[in-house]
Protein backbone atom coordinates (compact mmCIF):
# COMPACT_ATOMS: atom_id res chain seq x y z
CA UNK A 1 0.00 0.00 0.00
CA UNK A 2 1.13 3.26 -0.62
CA UNK A 3 1.80 5.68 2.18
CA UNK A 4 -0.59 8.12 2.97
CA UNK A 5 -0.50 11.90 2.87
CA UNK A 6 0.23 13.00 6.32
CA UNK A 7 -1.16 16.51 7.98
CA UNK A 8 0.46 17.19 10.76
CA UNK A 9 -2.28 19.40 12.97
CA UNK A 10 -5.72 18.24 13.56
CA UNK A 11 -6.84 22.27 13.93
CA UNK A 12 -9.01 23.54 11.06
CA UNK A 13 -6.10 23.70 8.73
CA UNK A 14 -5.49 20.00 8.72
CA UNK A 15 -9.03 19.01 8.01
CA UNK A 16 -9.54 21.62 5.56
CA UNK A 17 -6.68 20.40 3.49
CA UNK A 18 -8.06 16.65 3.93
CA UNK A 19 -11.86 17.67 2.63
CA UNK A 20 -9.85 19.88 -0.15
CA UNK A 21 -7.75 16.65 -0.71
CA UNK A 22 -11.25 14.54 -1.40
CA UNK A 23 -13.12 17.49 -3.40
CA UNK A 24 -10.15 17.75 -5.93
CA UNK A 25 -10.04 13.77 -6.64
CA UNK A 26 -7.38 12.55 -3.93
CA UNK A 27 -9.00 9.29 -3.28
CA UNK A 28 -5.55 7.84 -1.27
CA UNK A 29 -5.07 7.28 2.48
CA UNK A 30 -4.98 10.18 4.26
CA UNK A 31 -3.49 10.15 8.12
CA UNK A 32 -4.38 13.60 10.69
CA UNK A 33 -1.96 14.02 13.54
CA UNK A 34 -2.94 16.19 16.33
CA UNK A 35 -1.57 16.91 19.83
CA UNK A 36 -4.75 18.11 20.86
CA UNK A 37 -7.26 15.06 22.31
CA UNK A 38 -10.11 16.71 20.54
CA UNK A 39 -11.39 16.54 16.58
CA UNK A 40 -11.08 19.76 14.67
CA UNK A 41 -13.28 22.61 16.31
CA UNK A 42 -13.81 26.25 15.25
CA UNK A 43 -11.25 28.64 17.73
CA UNK A 44 -12.67 32.04 17.18
CA UNK A 45 -16.14 31.65 19.49
CA UNK A 46 -13.42 30.27 22.42
CA UNK A 47 -12.92 34.55 23.31
CA UNK A 48 -16.31 35.30 22.08
CA UNK A 49 -19.61 33.86 22.56
CA UNK A 50 -18.69 30.27 23.62
CA UNK A 51 -16.22 31.54 26.02
CA UNK A 52 -19.88 33.73 27.35
CA UNK A 53 -21.71 30.93 27.54
CA UNK A 54 -21.09 26.82 28.09
CA UNK A 55 -17.43 26.29 26.85
CA UNK A 56 -17.92 22.39 25.08
CA UNK A 57 -16.23 20.61 22.08
CA UNK A 58 -19.87 20.17 21.17
CA UNK A 59 -20.45 23.96 20.70
CA UNK A 60 -17.45 24.82 18.51
CA UNK A 61 -16.89 21.14 16.52
CA UNK A 62 -16.44 21.59 12.82
CA UNK A 63 -19.09 18.96 11.26
CA UNK A 64 -17.49 15.91 10.02
CA UNK A 65 -18.09 15.43 6.04
CA UNK A 66 -19.11 12.19 4.47
CA UNK A 67 -16.23 12.67 2.17
CA UNK A 68 -13.19 12.73 4.99
CA UNK A 69 -15.28 9.46 6.90
CA UNK A 70 -12.12 7.28 5.78
CA UNK A 71 -9.46 9.73 7.65
CA UNK A 72 -7.01 8.10 9.79
CA UNK A 73 -7.08 10.49 13.18
CA UNK A 74 -4.30 9.65 15.03
CA UNK A 75 -5.61 12.41 18.30
CA UNK A 76 -3.48 13.21 21.84
CA UNK A 77 -0.20 12.62 19.40
CA UNK A 78 2.76 15.24 19.05
CA UNK A 79 5.12 15.11 16.41
CA UNK A 80 8.59 15.52 17.48
CA UNK A 81 11.09 15.64 14.52
CA UNK A 82 10.43 15.42 10.76
CA UNK A 83 13.34 14.08 8.27
CA UNK A 84 11.72 15.18 4.97
CA UNK A 85 15.20 13.62 3.25
CA UNK A 86 13.47 10.76 4.09
CA UNK A 87 9.58 11.26 3.90
CA UNK A 88 9.30 10.52 7.85
CA UNK A 89 7.77 11.83 10.61
CA UNK A 90 8.63 10.67 14.53
CA UNK A 91 6.16 11.59 16.73
CA UNK A 92 6.04 11.54 20.92
CA UNK A 93 5.90 7.38 21.17
CA UNK A 94 8.84 6.69 18.92
CA UNK A 95 6.30 5.62 16.41
CA UNK A 96 7.08 6.63 12.89
CA UNK A 97 5.19 7.52 10.00
CA UNK A 98 6.12 7.77 6.49
CA UNK A 99 4.57 9.60 4.07
CA UNK A 100 4.15 10.18 0.30
CA UNK A 101 3.38 14.07 1.02
CA UNK A 102 3.73 15.86 4.19
CA UNK A 103 1.34 18.76 5.14
CA UNK A 104 2.40 21.04 7.85
CA UNK A 105 -0.40 22.65 9.96
CA UNK A 106 0.93 23.02 13.14
CA UNK A 107 -0.31 26.21 13.44
CA UNK A 108 0.65 28.99 16.41
CA UNK A 109 0.67 28.46 20.46
CA UNK A 110 0.09 31.24 22.83
CA UNK A 111 3.14 33.84 23.42
CA UNK A 112 3.49 33.75 27.78
CA UNK A 113 4.53 36.68 30.08
CA UNK A 114 8.65 36.01 30.93
CA UNK A 115 8.50 37.32 34.32
CA UNK A 116 10.70 36.41 37.84
CA UNK A 117 7.23 35.52 39.88
CA UNK A 118 5.63 33.14 37.46
CA UNK A 119 4.70 30.02 39.25
CA UNK A 120 1.21 30.96 40.03
CA UNK A 121 -1.99 29.52 39.61
CA UNK A 122 -4.66 31.99 37.92
CA UNK A 123 -2.24 32.55 34.61
CA UNK A 124 -4.85 31.84 31.56
CA UNK A 125 -4.05 31.79 27.41
CA UNK A 126 -6.58 31.59 25.04
CA UNK A 127 -5.98 29.53 22.04
CA UNK A 128 -7.02 25.74 22.65
CA UNK A 129 -10.38 24.19 23.91
CA UNK A 130 -8.69 23.41 27.72
CA UNK A 131 -7.59 27.13 27.76
CA UNK A 132 -11.02 28.19 27.24
CA UNK A 133 -12.52 26.03 29.58
CA UNK A 134 -10.01 27.16 32.61
CA UNK A 135 -10.67 30.83 31.83
CA UNK A 136 -14.53 30.30 32.12
CA UNK A 137 -14.26 28.75 35.08
CA UNK A 138 -12.45 32.31 36.12
CA UNK A 139 -14.48 34.40 34.57
CA UNK A 140 -17.30 34.71 37.97
CA UNK A 141 -19.05 38.15 37.82
CA UNK A 142 -16.80 40.41 40.15
CA UNK A 143 -14.09 38.92 39.55
CA UNK A 144 -10.77 41.16 38.83
CA UNK A 145 -9.59 40.20 35.23
CA UNK A 146 -6.22 42.07 33.97
CA UNK A 147 -5.68 41.45 30.47
CA UNK A 148 -1.91 41.72 29.21
CA UNK A 149 -2.45 42.74 24.91
CA UNK A 150 -4.65 44.52 23.44
CA UNK A 151 -5.00 42.90 20.11
CA UNK A 152 -8.17 41.53 18.52
CA UNK A 153 -8.22 38.33 20.95
CA UNK A 154 -7.20 40.26 24.25
CA UNK A 155 -10.21 43.09 23.63
CA UNK A 156 -12.38 39.70 22.43
CA UNK A 157 -12.20 38.74 25.97
CA UNK A 158 -12.13 41.68 27.74
CA UNK A 159 -15.64 42.48 25.92
CA UNK A 160 -16.73 38.87 27.23
CA UNK A 161 -15.37 39.37 30.44
CA UNK A 162 -16.65 42.54 31.45
CA UNK A 163 -20.35 41.34 29.84
CA UNK A 164 -20.36 38.28 32.26
CA UNK A 165 -19.86 41.32 35.22
CA UNK A 166 -15.56 40.97 35.87
CA UNK A 167 -13.54 44.35 36.67
CA UNK A 168 -11.67 44.52 33.44
CA UNK A 169 -7.93 46.58 32.88
CA UNK A 170 -6.22 45.90 29.62
CA UNK A 171 -2.59 46.46 29.79
CA UNK A 172 -0.54 47.46 26.70
CA UNK A 173 2.36 48.18 25.05
CA UNK A 174 0.52 50.56 22.22
CA UNK A 175 -0.97 53.87 22.25
CA UNK A 176 -4.47 52.39 22.01
CA UNK A 177 -6.61 49.03 21.32
CA UNK A 178 -5.81 46.59 18.17
CA UNK A 179 -4.26 50.07 16.72
CA UNK A 180 -1.44 48.52 14.70
CA UNK A 181 -4.36 46.78 12.75
CA UNK A 182 -7.35 49.15 12.62
CA UNK A 183 -5.16 52.33 12.46
CA UNK A 184 -5.18 55.57 14.84
CA UNK A 185 -9.00 56.66 14.69
CA UNK A 186 -10.87 53.43 14.59
CA UNK A 187 -8.52 52.15 17.37
CA UNK A 188 -9.76 54.82 19.40
CA UNK A 189 -12.76 54.60 19.23
CA UNK A 190 -12.93 50.94 19.55
CA UNK A 191 -11.14 52.13 22.78
CA UNK A 192 -14.15 54.34 23.83
CA UNK A 193 -16.62 51.70 23.34
CA UNK A 194 -14.83 49.50 25.69
CA UNK A 195 -14.62 52.53 28.13
CA UNK A 196 -18.08 53.58 28.25
CA UNK A 197 -18.46 49.64 29.03
CA UNK A 198 -16.23 49.61 31.80
CA UNK A 199 -12.74 48.82 30.75
CA UNK A 200 -9.94 50.44 31.83
CA UNK A 201 -7.02 50.65 29.77
CA UNK A 202 -3.29 50.84 31.00
CA UNK A 203 -1.20 52.14 27.60
CA UNK A 204 2.08 52.81 26.61
CA UNK A 205 2.66 50.29 29.44
CA UNK A 206 4.34 46.63 30.21
CA UNK A 207 4.05 44.12 33.11
CA UNK A 208 7.81 43.38 34.42
CA UNK A 209 6.37 40.88 37.50
CA UNK A 210 3.84 39.95 38.65
CA UNK A 211 2.35 39.37 42.50
CA UNK A 212 1.00 36.73 44.25
CA UNK A 213 2.15 33.54 47.01
CA UNK A 214 0.66 30.70 44.81
CA UNK A 215 -2.41 32.64 42.86
CA UNK A 216 -1.75 36.11 40.82
CA UNK A 217 -3.05 38.08 43.23
CA UNK A 218 -1.54 41.39 41.12
CA UNK A 219 0.59 42.77 38.21
CA UNK A 220 3.44 45.14 38.37
CA UNK A 221 3.93 47.69 35.57
CA UNK A 222 6.52 49.48 34.39
CA UNK A 223 5.77 52.51 35.77
CA UNK A 224 6.25 50.61 39.05
CA UNK A 225 2.00 50.51 40.53
CA UNK A 226 0.53 47.32 41.00
CA UNK A 227 -3.04 46.37 39.46
CA UNK A 228 -4.68 43.97 42.04
CA UNK A 229 -5.67 41.13 39.87
CA UNK A 230 -7.29 37.52 40.27
CA UNK A 231 -7.64 36.20 36.75
CA UNK A 232 -4.58 37.15 34.63
CA UNK A 233 -5.31 36.74 30.84
CA UNK A 234 -1.65 36.92 28.38
CA UNK A 235 -2.99 37.41 25.02
CA UNK A 236 0.37 38.73 23.64
CA UNK A 237 0.70 36.73 20.52
CA UNK A 238 2.58 33.74 19.48
CA UNK A 239 4.73 31.05 18.68
CA UNK A 240 4.86 29.07 15.86
CA UNK A 241 5.15 25.33 16.14
CA UNK A 242 8.06 24.47 13.99
CA UNK A 243 11.10 23.09 16.44
CA UNK A 244 9.63 19.42 15.05
CA UNK A 245 11.35 20.73 11.02
CA UNK A 246 14.55 21.67 12.76
CA UNK A 247 17.25 20.62 10.70
CA UNK A 248 15.51 20.42 7.37
CA UNK A 249 17.00 22.99 5.61
CA UNK A 250 13.69 25.25 6.08
CA UNK A 251 13.92 28.93 6.79
CA UNK A 252 11.94 28.62 9.91
CA UNK A 253 12.23 32.41 11.25
CA UNK A 254 8.66 33.14 11.02
CA UNK A 255 6.35 30.50 10.30
CA UNK A 256 7.83 27.97 7.26
CA UNK A 257 8.85 29.85 3.89
CA UNK A 258 6.63 29.11 1.08
CA UNK A 259 6.66 29.59 -2.53
CA UNK A 260 3.39 30.37 -4.18
CA UNK A 261 2.47 26.96 -4.38
CA UNK A 262 2.72 26.81 -0.39
CA UNK A 263 6.14 24.41 -1.00
CA UNK A 264 8.29 24.67 1.76
CA UNK A 265 11.53 25.66 0.56
CA UNK A 266 14.93 24.83 1.41
CA UNK A 267 17.37 27.69 2.38
CA UNK A 268 18.32 27.91 -1.31
CA UNK A 269 15.01 28.48 -2.55
CA UNK A 270 14.64 25.07 -4.46
CA UNK A 271 10.86 23.49 -2.85
CA UNK A 272 10.46 20.24 -1.77
CA UNK A 273 8.24 18.65 -4.05
CA UNK A 274 5.84 17.10 -1.48
CA UNK A 275 5.55 19.46 1.60
CA UNK A 276 3.01 21.58 2.05
CA UNK A 277 2.59 24.31 4.83
CA UNK A 278 -0.78 25.52 5.38
CA UNK A 279 -2.47 28.10 7.92
CA UNK A 280 -1.14 30.17 10.69
CA UNK A 281 2.19 28.85 10.33
CA UNK A 282 2.68 29.36 6.50
CA UNK A 283 4.79 32.05 5.47
CA UNK A 284 3.73 32.93 1.91
CA UNK A 285 3.59 35.60 -0.98
CA UNK A 286 0.97 37.12 -1.87
CA UNK A 287 1.54 38.43 -5.32
CA UNK A 288 -1.91 40.61 -4.57
CA UNK A 289 0.52 42.81 -2.59
CA UNK A 290 4.20 43.05 -3.40
CA UNK A 291 7.07 40.33 -3.22
CA UNK A 292 7.21 39.80 0.36
CA UNK A 293 6.08 36.72 2.30
CA UNK A 294 4.13 37.21 5.25
CA UNK A 295 2.10 35.13 7.71
CA UNK A 296 -1.79 35.55 8.04
CA UNK A 297 -2.98 34.90 11.10
CA UNK A 298 -6.70 35.26 9.85
CA UNK A 299 -9.31 32.86 10.22
CA UNK A 300 -9.79 32.50 6.33
CA UNK A 301 -6.17 31.44 5.81
CA UNK A 302 -6.47 27.41 6.44
CA UNK A 303 -9.10 27.36 4.83
CA UNK A 304 -7.88 29.09 1.53
CA UNK A 305 -4.35 27.77 2.04
CA UNK A 306 -6.03 24.36 2.10
CA UNK A 307 -7.56 24.59 -1.22
CA UNK A 308 -4.82 26.01 -2.99
CA UNK A 309 -2.33 22.84 -1.67
CA UNK A 310 -5.41 20.42 -2.64
CA UNK A 311 -5.41 21.77 -6.28
CA UNK A 312 -1.21 21.71 -6.39
CA UNK A 313 -1.13 18.53 -5.44
CA UNK A 314 -3.79 17.20 -7.81
CA UNK A 315 -2.31 19.62 -10.33
CA UNK A 316 -5.36 21.27 -10.71
CA UNK A 317 -3.82 25.05 -9.81
CA UNK A 318 -4.02 27.53 -12.01
CA UNK A 319 -3.06 30.85 -11.62
CA UNK A 320 -1.44 32.86 -8.85
CA UNK A 321 -2.66 31.94 -5.17
CA UNK A 322 -3.47 35.18 -4.27
CA UNK A 323 -6.37 34.84 -1.03
CA UNK A 324 -8.19 38.13 0.07
CA UNK A 325 -7.41 38.39 3.60
CA UNK A 326 -10.23 39.07 6.19
CA UNK A 327 -10.95 39.10 9.55
CA UNK A 328 -14.06 39.76 11.77
CA UNK A 329 -14.58 40.36 15.10
CA UNK A 330 -16.95 40.82 17.81
CA UNK A 331 -16.41 43.23 20.74
CA UNK A 332 -19.96 43.60 22.72
CA UNK A 333 -22.49 44.86 19.86
CA UNK A 334 -19.77 45.83 17.55
CA UNK A 335 -18.96 43.74 14.55
CA UNK A 336 -15.90 44.92 12.49
CA UNK A 337 -15.31 42.98 9.27
CA UNK A 338 -12.37 43.72 7.13
CA UNK A 339 -10.92 43.07 3.50
CA UNK A 340 -7.05 43.44 2.77
CA UNK A 341 -3.91 43.64 4.87
CA UNK A 342 -4.26 47.07 7.14
CA UNK A 343 -1.70 47.23 8.35
CA UNK A 344 0.28 48.15 5.07
CA UNK A 345 -1.55 51.56 4.88
CA UNK A 346 0.34 54.74 5.07
CA UNK A 347 -3.16 56.76 5.26
CA UNK A 348 -6.54 55.70 6.20
CA UNK A 349 -10.10 57.52 5.96
CA UNK A 350 -13.43 57.48 7.10
CA UNK A 351 -15.11 56.71 3.60
CA UNK A 352 -18.75 56.05 5.09
CA UNK A 353 -20.94 56.44 7.85
CA UNK A 354 -20.25 58.34 11.03
CA UNK A 355 -17.35 57.21 13.42
CA UNK A 356 -19.65 57.35 17.02
CA UNK A 357 -22.25 54.24 14.63
CA UNK A 358 -21.57 52.78 12.17
CA UNK A 359 -19.02 53.54 9.97
CA UNK A 360 -16.76 52.14 7.21
CA UNK A 361 -12.80 53.43 7.11
CA UNK A 362 -10.71 52.99 4.16
CA UNK A 363 -6.74 52.04 4.22
CA UNK A 364 -4.36 53.25 1.78
CA UNK A 365 -0.72 52.84 0.49
CA UNK A 366 0.89 55.07 -1.89
CA UNK A 367 -2.85 56.07 -2.18
CA UNK A 368 -3.99 52.48 -3.59
CA UNK A 369 -6.60 50.64 -1.80
CA UNK A 370 -4.95 47.76 0.32
CA UNK A 371 -7.62 47.08 2.49
CA UNK A 372 -11.01 48.04 4.38
CA UNK A 373 -12.96 47.68 7.44
CA UNK A 374 -16.09 48.29 8.65
CA UNK A 375 -18.39 48.45 11.70
CA UNK A 376 -21.80 47.15 10.53
CA UNK A 377 -22.63 48.67 6.98
CA UNK A 378 -22.20 45.25 5.53
CA UNK A 379 -22.69 46.38 2.06
CA UNK A 380 -20.61 49.35 1.45
CA UNK A 381 -17.51 46.81 2.95
CA UNK A 382 -18.61 43.96 0.36
CA UNK A 383 -18.71 46.60 -1.99
CA UNK A 384 -15.32 47.10 -1.76
CA UNK A 385 -14.03 43.73 -1.63
CA UNK A 386 -13.58 43.54 -5.47
CA UNK A 387 -10.37 45.68 -5.33
CA UNK A 388 -8.38 42.98 -3.31
CA UNK A 389 -9.39 40.09 -5.71
CA UNK B 1 -32.06 18.53 -3.56
CA UNK B 2 -30.30 19.75 -0.18
CA UNK B 3 -31.53 21.71 2.25
CA UNK B 4 -29.97 24.71 4.13
CA UNK B 5 -30.36 25.87 7.72
CA UNK B 6 -28.94 28.98 9.26
CA UNK B 7 -29.07 29.54 12.74
CA UNK B 8 -30.17 32.81 12.77
CA UNK B 9 -29.32 33.41 16.10
CA UNK B 10 -25.87 32.74 15.15
CA UNK B 11 -25.66 34.63 11.87
CA UNK B 12 -24.18 38.14 12.22
CA UNK B 13 -24.85 39.15 8.38
CA UNK B 14 -21.39 39.19 7.49
CA UNK B 15 -22.24 37.94 4.63
CA UNK B 16 -19.16 36.07 3.65
CA UNK B 17 -21.47 32.96 1.93
CA UNK B 18 -23.18 35.66 -0.65
CA UNK B 19 -20.32 35.20 -2.43
CA UNK B 20 -19.74 31.53 -2.24
CA UNK B 21 -23.38 30.66 -3.34
CA UNK B 22 -24.78 33.91 -4.83
CA UNK B 23 -28.11 31.88 -5.62
CA UNK B 24 -29.16 31.00 -1.87
CA UNK B 25 -27.73 33.77 0.19
CA UNK B 26 -27.92 37.60 -0.24
CA UNK B 27 -27.78 40.37 1.61
CA UNK B 28 -31.09 42.49 1.49
CA UNK B 29 -31.32 46.26 1.64
CA UNK B 30 -31.14 46.40 5.52
CA UNK B 31 -27.68 44.09 5.17
CA UNK B 32 -29.83 41.49 6.64
CA UNK B 33 -28.65 37.46 5.50
CA UNK B 34 -31.75 36.12 3.52
CA UNK B 35 -31.67 32.39 1.55
CA UNK B 36 -33.05 29.72 0.42
CA UNK B 37 -34.33 27.11 1.96
CA UNK B 38 -33.75 24.41 -0.32
CA UNK B 39 -30.88 24.23 -3.34
CA UNK B 40 -30.24 21.76 -6.56
CA UNK B 41 -27.67 19.22 -5.20
CA UNK B 42 -25.42 21.38 -7.94
CA UNK B 43 -25.38 23.77 -5.19
CA UNK B 44 -24.02 21.52 -2.60
CA UNK B 45 -20.50 22.09 -3.12
CA UNK B 46 -20.93 25.84 -3.30
CA UNK B 47 -22.99 26.07 0.09
CA UNK B 48 -20.40 23.92 1.52
CA UNK B 49 -17.89 26.19 0.73
CA UNK B 50 -20.14 28.76 2.40
CA UNK B 51 -19.95 26.77 5.01
CA UNK B 52 -16.66 26.92 5.30
CA UNK B 53 -16.34 30.88 5.28
CA UNK B 54 -18.95 31.62 7.78
CA UNK B 55 -17.40 33.26 10.65
CA UNK B 56 -20.10 32.33 13.12
CA UNK B 57 -20.54 28.80 11.14
CA UNK B 58 -24.31 29.11 11.41
CA UNK B 59 -24.54 27.32 8.03
CA UNK B 60 -25.55 23.63 8.01
CA UNK B 61 -27.07 21.38 5.32
CA UNK B 62 -29.35 19.53 6.41
CA UNK B 63 -29.68 15.89 5.12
Amino acid sequence: MSHPVLIVGASMGGLRTAEALRRFGYVGPITVIGDEPYAPYNRPPLSKEVLAETVSHEAVAFEQRESTADVNWVLGTRVESADLEHNIVTDANGDVHPYSALVIATGLRPRRLNVANGELRGRHAVRTLDDAIALRADLKPGARVVIVGAGFIGCEVAATARTLGCDVTVVAPGISPMQRSLGTELAAEMQRRHEAKGVVFRLKTAVTDLVGESAVEGVVLDDGTTVPCDVLVEAIGSHENTEWLEGNDLNLSAGVLVNNDLRAMRQNGVPWNNVFVVGDVARFPNPAYDDDARQIEHWNIPTETAKRVAQVFTEQAQGEFRPIPSFWTDQYDNHLLAYGVLALADDVKLIDGDITGDCVFGYYRSGKMVGVCGIGMRSVVQSYRANFV
Amino acid sequence: MIKIDVDMAKCQHYGQCVFEAPSVFELNNDDKLEYTATADDSERANVEAAIDVCPMQAIRIVE
